[in-house]
């Protein structure tokens, strides 16, 4: 079996609980992978292991075939993740946000003011994010998945917080990502329409 | 788009945006950079009227009170290093990017330095003035100060990142910083007070120097190993 993501016999104990436990899953370019559970099952746990940063009881994760822990960095190079929190800091305005984590990454070839006027925050820019609505936050950590120009997109509840155009633009954003051969894995507890292949893991 | 090797950035890269993020938010918020400062002044102020204007007292208690006021006000200051980051995600943003953690560890520790560390090291011979310290010792403390709050930044970074998912945290992180903190408490006044009686001094500058070496080289290591263990 090859695949670009993949997990085989992933195990999971957190305190007392077994979260998950033999999970295995595979994902290729141009597919989404939808983890699907009720609240507390672990999506967000499976989510942390696959961005490397929980350790499992047992299994491993695997990207090209490799081991995740052993390319780490390599890894982190080829993914976003759009958390639960945002990540951005309060005290700055989106552009130093956003600027501060372009930094980190190769330079993409994705046109700033394009991807704020698709998010609808273009005239948000020079507000400290602190005085910007939770959905309007969410926005700008879209924003940063799409400037980092990335195949993987780990979504953690992508819809939190959003408007139904926000939804809306959740889900044809995450459309033209995996047809342009990206790769989504995305936790939610609502039911969603995509015409793209999903492969779903239920916890 | 997935197999293409596009440029990245230079190992320092992530140093550089961390440091330069870090003191972007001192500048927005400035309470943060003068609290340890104001702490330092204060102590170092009020210890002279306490204990009475004796000159001979004042000279030698002089560099350890200066020591130990500037030891207190680092850790003071240490316990918000990742907090404000761990709360709003950023740190988890940080755990996941393509720079290498000890690296960007050591930005955030640089950061911390400059604005904590630095200006104690700068305001201190204005208040060794206060303890009748002679001029070249002052010298000499502003430089163990300078190599010695370097130390303590990065030892610290170490307790803070133990610490960060802890709720009120301070306390354990003061116990565990402390003892590896007491050698260059020891050396740093001791030193001065050395300097300020015209004795031979060299020797603990040389030992802070190979200190602050020591813990540039490994400090950030345990601080990437500890936020990583912390954030699980």
């Amino acid at each position: 079996m090859t695949a670009k993501l993949s997990g085989k016999d992933l195990t999971l104990i957190r305190g007392e609980s077994c979260l998950f436990k033999g999970l295995g899953f595979a994902l290729n370019p141009g597919e989404l992978l939808l983890l699907e559970g009720r609240n507390g099952s672990g999506k967000t746990s499976l989510m942390r292991a696959i961005a490397g940063m929980l350790s499992l009881e047992k299994g491993e994760i695997y990207w090209n075939d490799i081991p995740v822990n052993r390319q780490r960095q390599e890894f982190h190079g080829a993914l976003v993740w759009l958390a639960h929190r945002t990540g951005l800091k309060g005290d700055l305005n989106l552009v130093e946000n956003l600027r501060f984590e372009a930094s980190l990454r190769p330079q993409g070839n994705v046109d700033l003011a394009a991807v704020c006027d698709r998010l609808a925050i273009a005239r948000l820019k020079r507000l400290p994010l602190r005085s910007l609505s939770a959905g309007q936050q969410r926005r700008v950590a879209l924003a940063r998945m799409l400037l980092a120009d990335v195949p993987l997109w780990l979504m953690d509840e992508p819809f939190t917080n959003l408007d139904r155009e926000g939804r809306k633009l959740v889900m044809e954003l995450t459309e033209e990502h995996l047809l342009k051969g990206g790769m989504c894995v995305m936790a939610a507890h609502q039911d969603i329409e995509i015409n793209v292949p999903v492969v779903r893991v239920g916890l | 788009m997935s197999d293409r090797l596009p440029e990245q950035p230079g190992m320092f890269a992530g140093l550089l945006a961390v440091a330069r993020r870090d003191l972007l938010l001192a500048w927005k918020r400035p309470g943060d950079v003068l609290n340890p400062l104001f702490f330092f002044a204060m102590v170092c102020t009020l210890f002279p009227l306490a204990v009475g204007p004796s000159p001979e007292q004042l000279t030698f208690s002089g560099p350890g009170v200066l020591w130990v006021a500037a030891l207190l006000a680092t850790l003071l200051s240490l316990n918000t290093l990742f907090m404000s980051d761990h709360e709003d995600g950023s740190l988890d943003q940080l755990l996941v990017s393509p720079q290498p953690l000890p690296v960007l560890a050591l930005g955030k520790t640089l950061a911390h330095w400059l604005i904590s560390g630095l200006p104690l090291v700068l305001i201190s011979p204005l208040l060794a003035m206060t303890y009748r310290m002679p001029g070249d010792a002052m010298g000499v403390l502003m430089l163990t100060l300078f190599l010695g709050t370097i130390c303590l930044s990065l030892l610290g970074s170490i307790g803070a990142a133990l610490t960060v998912g802890l709720h009120r945290g301070t306390a354990l992180l003061s116990l565990l910083i402390l003892p590896l903190a007491m050698p260059v408490l020891l050396l740093g006044a001791n030193t001065v007070s050395l300097a300020a009686g015209n004795e031979v001094y060299a020797t603990g500058i040389w030992a802070l120097g190979a200190y602050a070496v020591g813990a540039i080289s490994l400090a950030p290591y345990a601080t990437a190993a500890a936020l990583r263990i912390s954030n699980e």
